[in-house]
């Protein structure tokens, strides 16, 4: 309870001090008329109560929700897209982890793919998949799991990997002295100790794949989700720059939360492993 | 309890036996022969670098010897190794700190697929004999070193197994555990009446612990000697301080020097 309390309070020093921090900075440069880095007024830095205020108002005047209540909408569509991209890139970077460790010559022919991966800029590989699973008539917001996929997947092959080769020699030794083969090492013993590799790349992951589903849904005219919002508030943003900056805030809750479900299902799997990953 | 019988053939035989490591052209065995019978408990005791550690894991089949034959049970010892003969246990414990000190106890167990009832019974058992009941839902972090090193003489002898192989396993642990735990290892050799072969850096361990003692000398790893330790079992405290008890230490750390002056003069 007491640990709780702490976490909880620390939580919110630390908000107060950055909501502190961005008003402190403004006010310094506005008036001072300070323009570097960069000119700091009601455009580029709105005041902080400002942007809460926002998401209360109706972001078109007379249609449709407030903004918070439609962000939420949006939230649940993109986290739906992120979920999915999610378990998918996950799998498919655990699956790559495993046969990398197995077979140095899949290792070595894979890695380098692996890696060119990530070279290539999500802006670019967007469209292309968008359009291709659009022609096999699947489902839009499937492409963009698709998408937030690709980027999910690399931290997990990558940590997989890592931490497969990482395992205490003795204790494969050991476990060849209990006669168990490349498979019954790699099941009750490789992939139990590499739990904590795997979930540090997880956490990379949960809010990695939040950025890949908002890219993702812009080459696909998505107007459901976070993605939709961010690229019309932003072509309005010297009208209405708090808009932009609230549904900001909102992508980065939905990213936190799934980062929080994955230290959650950490502590959940990795003190109990035996029985999740057997 | 007495000096267990030597009765039928070696559990271990070793004849001929040289490991040379291909990197850096060593020569770690040479000219093994080494018979042990059942019921015997060896230690192998020597200077750094006289291989000892190498012959424990040959006889495991952990690794493959240049020239010789290793017989585990009248059996080559890659078939020993497959029909679970051995238990082994490290210096380290090596418990697997996501299971609970029962399930590291039953792990080659459940990897014979034993049915968890058959299991169950098998790790109580066994925590009986290391004296750990009540502690089988812990983790191992929880634990202290001596019994950590406990449970995985546990997991070793789980099976049952005719031989057990210990690489210092107390090694690791400060002097008064060690005592205790040495005068447990005794009395579990004696419950379990299983065959011991154990790799120490201790005299006094060596000498306190085994039917017979090997001692080995360096460059290249060769048994120098082979002292019999006539102490009358049960070993208690008090064997610590028999007048024949130093004799045989004392023996030990001669053979112990012999082999490290000979070594000095070899070219």
């Amino acid at each position: 309870m007491r640990r709780v309390a702490v976490t909880v309070g620390s939580a919110v020093l630390v908000l107060a001090v950055l909501v502190g921090a961005w008003e402190l900075y403004r006010w310094i440069w506005i008036s001072t008329g300070w323009t570097w880095p960069f000119l700091v007024d009601d455009t580029s830095m709105p005041h902080v109560h400002t942007i809460v205020e926002a998401l209360f108002k109706q972001p078109t005047a007379g249609v449709g929700d407030i903004l918070i209540v439609q962000l939420f909408h949006a939230s649940l569509f993109t986290a739906k897209e992120a979920a999915v991209g999610f378990v998918l890139g996950a799998s498919l970077g655990f699956a790559l982890g495993v046969v990398m460790s197995q077979w140095r010559i899949m290792q070595r022919g894979l890695l380098p793919y692996v890696v060119a991966s990530q070279t290539v800029p999500i802006l670019a590989v967007a469209p292309i998949v968008v359009v291709y699973l659009g022609s096999l008539h699947v489902a839009a917001w499937f492409s963009v799991s698709v998408i937030a996929a690709y980027l999910t997947f690399f931290p997990v092959a990558i940590n997989t990997l890592r931490g497969l080769l990482s395992t205490d020699r003795r204790a494969v030794e050991l476990m060849r002295a209990f006669a168990a083969g490349r498979w019954t090492i790699l099941w009750k013993l490789r992939v139990p100790a590499a739990l904590p590799y795997i979930f540090a790349a997880l956490k990379i992951s949960a809010t990695a794949c939040i950025v890949g589903a908002i890219i993702g849904e812009a080459p696909s005219s998505i107007q459901d989700g976070l993605g939709g919002y961010i690229v019309n508030f932003n072509q309005y943003y010297t009208l209405n720059p708090q808009n932009l900056w609230a549904t900001n805030l909102i992508a980065a809750l939905v990213g936190i939360s799934f980062f929080l479900l994955v230290v959650l299902a950490e502590k959940l799997v990795v003190r109990r492993a035996p029985e999740y990953v057997a | 309890m007495s000096v267990q019988p030597n009765v039928g053939k070696s559990v271990v035989e070793i004849q001929g036996l040289t490991k040379r490591f291909e990197r850096g052209d060593v020569v770690a065995l040479q000219d093994i022969d080494l018979a042990i019978e059942p019921g015997e408990f060896i230690s192998l005791i020597g200077p750094s670098g006289c291989g000892k550690s190498t012959l424990l894991r040959i006889i495991g089949d952990l690794i493959e010897p240049t020239s010789g034959t290793v017989t585990v049970n009248g059996k080559p010892a890659p078939r020993a190794r497959a029909d679970h003969d051995y238990g082994i246990v490290f210096q380290d414990s090596v418990l697997f700190d996501w299971r609970t000190v029962a399930k590291n106890v039953s792990l080659p167990l459940e990897m014979l697929g034993w049915e968890r009832a058959r299991r169950k019974a098998r790790v109580d058992e066994m925590l009986a004999l290391v004296e750990l009941q009540g502690f089988g839902d812990h983790h191992p972090w929880q634990l202290s070193g001596g019994m950590q090193m406990r449970v995985a003489i546990a997991r070793a002898l789980a099976l049952e197994p005719a031989l057990l192989l210990m690489d210092e396993p107390f090694g690791a642990l400060d002097e008064m555990t060690r005592e205790r735990l040495n005068m447990e290892l005794l009395g579990i050799w004696d419950a379990s009446k299983s065959t011991v072969v154990f790799v120490t850096h201790s005299i006094a361990e060596a000498v306190f612990l085994s039917t017979r003692t090997v001692v080995m000398s360096a460059r290249p790893g060769r048994i120098a000697n082979v002292i019999e330790i006539d102490l009358p079992y049960p070993r208690t405290s008090s064997t610590r301080e028999d007048p024949h008890y130093f004799e045989l230490v004392t023996r030990v750390r001669e053979a112990l020097h012999l082999g490290s002056d000979l070594d000095a003069v070899a070219p």
